[in-house]
């Protein structure tokens, strides 16, 4: 019963948080909100039995990526003038019709998984187990992915520097 | 416990919500770093579903997949943020609108 | 000496080389000395060459280099020199240094001075190349270089765009014939597995019996190429429009030499044409029709040069007629004759224009006589010859090939009959135009007289014209004899009596005045046949119906491309849906994201329209 609660207090966290996220001015208070509902996420993964996820979701997602960005707003120096120009995108009429194109997919998605019945699983998959299919039938995924980080590593150095060699980072910091 | 635990269509509908949520911010954002924000909330909730599944048969697999749209959002995001210095640089602002140059 | 023969046109090349490159830099004496010298150089080598020969006649062959080798085919750059070869040698390389010589004072105002004897120097080497060739494709090199010399020098005064289109039309229609005996020398090929003349000679004459129709075609097919560039029935058209060239230039290409490479080739290859028996009769034919076509036309005709392209036209059917009977013989000294006497008169025209303000029409000229006595005595022994009076050049080869054609066996006494009133017509013509120029009242004054440079040419032609009746052209190893029985002596006194008549007539008609024909012309059959004749009896209008005007219209259909209206379509639908996606590109994210979700939207619900139970 206590899961069950829990659950649902998460999800409703995770989702305010989220809609909260998207719709600030401010990028680090999106940011905060972000770290938030993906805390919220962490939760529900703990209860649905995945732990090993839970814990994925909190050091890397809320963690690392996140703080990723925090390090990059920081550089852009965005300040109070970025604020004013986000609200005034923020307009309805600008959001009226990706709002009804999400309403519709959502739609259609709840269609989708109105079908699905039964409760997920209490026993929990260890981390054991998740090691073990990850280098057992999942080896080849798991060569392509360190493929894909590489090329990350590569693209995001290679854009990075040039920015930080040319235009000097000091000098846009300091305007 | 059997009886009391969590309906999966309950999490699936708390990730379409998310999955909309993201996509909304999406397309209603022209500033590429809420962009890339909207976009981790989009593969968190793929995330979140496929994990839901794996619960549901109480397999790994879900949550490998999850380790995999992981690296995908690191990756994402690595060079996602190297351009959005890029585009800083050269067009001084972060609305997407503008860096429109490459239009055919 | 002998081995040194590639000297000869090797010398006119490299002049025309270095006029080409360096001609505008040159001082005008300069190129003077260099194009007239290189063309006197090479005739003093062809004479010595020529005794040497004369003392030795013994045919021989100079082989150079392999020009390519295909399979079996490898012909090489080699020479042939026979009795025939050493005629037109003879031929090119003396009048060709004469009208040289003449050139430098006719053109000597002209700008493009070093441009006009790069163009005669190719051509002269072009045209020895293709007299000394001992394989067919040499002879074809040769062949179309003089063609293309042609063509440059009918179009030498660009500017007016007329004498370019009279180039073009020079080009084409010649180019006709090139075509048919392009042909002719691929079906050689097939059938013998060669070209060198000689050798093919033998090798037909063992393969196929008198009257074999492969024999037949290949030499209809080399007949065409002859008939296209000595400018027979039908193919003559271009010649009187190419006398929109400088008058040497008519003189020495249209007149003394490119235009008698269709009666060498015929004569070079005659051992082909003994086994197509029909072959010769169409090319006796086409002589006579074309003698008394052009004669016929040349009798109306008011442009000096017209009137002689048109006597060209027909003293090259006189050739023609002379092949076709198997006149060998009389057919090449005929060419040698006219090549003199024909130079001569062009020359002479030429002097005339050259001093009378490029006054063409000879009803605007007259009284010339005194005035200008070296043109007009040229002029008197041109014409003599031309119309074969008694002791000139022109009667010894005219009087021969009618007696031979009188002696061929069947139609013989009709070409005889059908030439002699061609020779009548020809001494009309020629005294209609000496009377015409040169008696009466004046009525351009000349504003100079010949230089030495012109009479000079002028002089010399006037002797060989004279006087070249009486050489020997060593070409009896060449050709069979002919039978050596003269026919009647009545036939011969006729021939001799018909341009006398001829002469007479014309004396009357155009310059006493005592026979009066104007009743006969001014009436309505007289005006019809008048301009009949005058506009060439039709024929270029005949062409223009039949082959340019349904070209044009062809053209014109073709030029909107109703073929590639279906591939238009094509790419029509293309460029549309292009032009709607890349509308669609507009390079703002947000609209590719809207996009893409609307998509994913659609996507979605087909799939669960169409198959909603996999879900």
């Amino acid at each position: 019963m206590l899961e069950i609660t829990l659950f649902y207090v998460a999800a409703t966290v995770a989702l305010v948080a989220t809609v909260l996220a998207m719709t600030r001015t401010n990028a680090i208070h999106a940011l905060i909100y972000l770290i938030v509902s993906l805390l919220a996420v962490a939760v529900i993964f703990f209860l649905i039995g995945a732990p090993f996820a839970a814990a994925l979701e909190i050091v890397i997602y809320a963690g690392a990526i996140m703080v990723l960005f925090v390090f990059v707003i920081m550089m852009l120096n965005l300040g109070e003038k970025g604020d004013q120009q986000e609200r005034q995108w923020l307009l309805p009429k600008i959001w009226a019709g990706p709002a009804l194109l999400a309403a519709v997919l959502f739609a259609e998605l709840l269609y989708v998984i109105s079908t699905v019945e039964g409760p997920v699983s209490t026993t929990a998959v260890s981390a054991k187990e998740v090691g073990l299919a990850l280098f057992g039938p999942y080896v080849l995924a798991v060569e392509i992915a360190s493929m894909l980080l590489l090329a990350g590593l590569v693209g995001s150095f290679h854009l990075g520097r040039r920015y930080l060699e040319r235009d000097g980072f000091d000098d846009g910091s300091e305007k | 416990m059997d009886g009391l635990n969590i309906p999966l269509n309950h999490i699936l509908l708390v990730s379409s919500l998310l999955f909309a949520i993201g996509m909304m911010g999406l397309m209603i954002r022209r500033n590429i770093i809420f962009i890339l924000m909207s976009l981790e909330v989009m593969l968190n909730s793929a995330a979140l579903a496929f994990v839901a599944a794996g619960a549901h048969w109480g397999q790994p697999d879900g949550q490998i997949v999850f380790m995999l749209i992981l690296t995908v959002a690191a990756a994402e995001v690595a060079v996602g943020l190297g351009l959005v210095l890029q585009v800083q640089k050269r067009f001084k602002t972060l609305d997407m609108d503008h860096a429109n140059r490459m239009r055919g | 000496m002998r081995e040194l023969i590639w000297l000869i046109p090797l010398i006119p090349l490299l002049s025309s080389v270095i006029l080409m490159l360096a001609g505008s830099r040159l001082p005008r004496l300069m190129i003077g000395i260099t194009g007239v010298g290189s063309v006197g150089l090479a005739a003093l080598l062809t004479l010595t060459t020529g005794l040497n020969f004369m003392a030795n006649p013994e045919p021989f062959q100079v082989t150079l280099w392999t020009w390519m080798q295909v399979g079996s085919f490898a012909p090489g750059v080699a020479f042939y020199f026979d009795g025939l070869t050493l005629v037109m040698m003879s031929v090119i390389t003396g009048v060709g240094f004469l009208i040289h010589l003449f050139s430098t004072e006719f053109m000597e105002r002209d700008e493009s001075y070093a441009r006009y004897f790069a163009y005669l120097n190719m051509f002269v080497a072009a045209m020895l190349v293709l007299v000394m060739a001992d394989n067919l494709l040499l002879l074809y090199l040769g062949w179309e270089g003089v063609g293309v010399c042609s063509y440059l020098l009918v179009g030498f005064w660009y500017q007016n765009s007329a004498n370019g289109q009279a180039a073009r039309k020079a080009f084409i229609v010649t180019r006709i014939g090139d075509t048919a005996m392009a042909l002719g020398l691929f079906l050689l090929f097939t059938e013998l597995g060669t070209l060198d003349i000689q050798a093919m000679v033998g090798i037909a004459n063992e393969t196929w019996q008198v009257g074999d129709n492969v024999a037949l075609i290949a030499c209809l097919l080399l007949l065409a190429g002859a008939v296209g560039k000595s400018a027979q029935l039908p193919l003559h058209t271009w010649l009187p429009d190419a006398m929109a060239g400088p008058t040497p230039v008519s003189a020495l290409i249209h007149a003394a030499t490119m235009v008698t490479a269709g009666v060498y080739l015929i004569a070079r290859t005659h051992g082909l044409f003994l086994l197509a028996p029909e072959a010769m009769m169409a090319v006796a034919i086409i002589g006579i029709a074309t003698t008394l076509m052009a004669a016929f036309t040349a009798l109306m005709q008011s442009d000096i040069k017209r009137i002689l392209a048109y006597s060209t036209i027909s003293q090259i059917g006189y050739m023609f007629l002379a092949l076709g009977v198997g006149a060998w013989t009389a057919g090449i000294f005929h060419l040698m004759t006219h090549a003199f006497f024909k130079a001569l008169l062009f020359l002479g025209s030429g002097a005339i224009i050259h001093c009378l303000h490029h006054e063409h029409n000879i009803f605007k000229m007259g009284g010339l006589r005194t005035r200008m006595p070296v043109t007009f005595w040229s002029f008197m022994i041109g014409s003599a010859a031309l119309a074969a009076l008694p002791m000139t050049s022109g009667f010894f080869s005219k009087d021969q090939i009618l007696l031979q054609a009188y002696q061929m066996p069947g139609m013989g006494p009709w070409l005889w009959l059908a030439g002699l009133l061609g020779a009548l017509l020809t001494a009309i013509y020629s005294f209609r135009l000496v009377f015409v120029v040169f008696f009466g009242a004046a009525k351009t004054e000349p504003d100079k007289d010949t230089g030495w440079r012109m009479a000079v040419p002028l002089t010399v032609l006037c002797g060989l014209s004279l006087i070249g009746g009486y050489f020997i052209i060593p070409v009896q190893d060449v050709f069979l004899a002919g039978s050596g029985d003269h026919p009647a002596h009545w036939v011969e006194y006729v021939s001799i009596a018909v341009p006398l008549v001829g002469v007479l007539l014309a004396y009357l008609i155009f310059h006493t005045g005592q026979l009066k024909v104007d009743g006969v012309v001014n009436s309505k059959v007289g005006q019809t046949l008048r301009q009949f004749w005058l506009s060439g009896w039709g024929i270029d209008w005949l062409y223009d119906r039949l082959f340019v005007r349904p070209y044009y219209a062809i053209s014109g259909m073709l030029k909107s491309e109703p073929v590639d209206a279906v591939y238009g379509l094509i790419v029509a639908i293309n460029q549309t849906f292009n032009h709607w996606l890349s509308r669609a590109q507009t390079g703002r994210m947000r609209w590719y994201i809207v996009s893409m979700v609307f998509g994913l939207v659609v996507l979605l619900t087909l799939a669960l329209q169409i198959s909603p139970e996999v879900l």
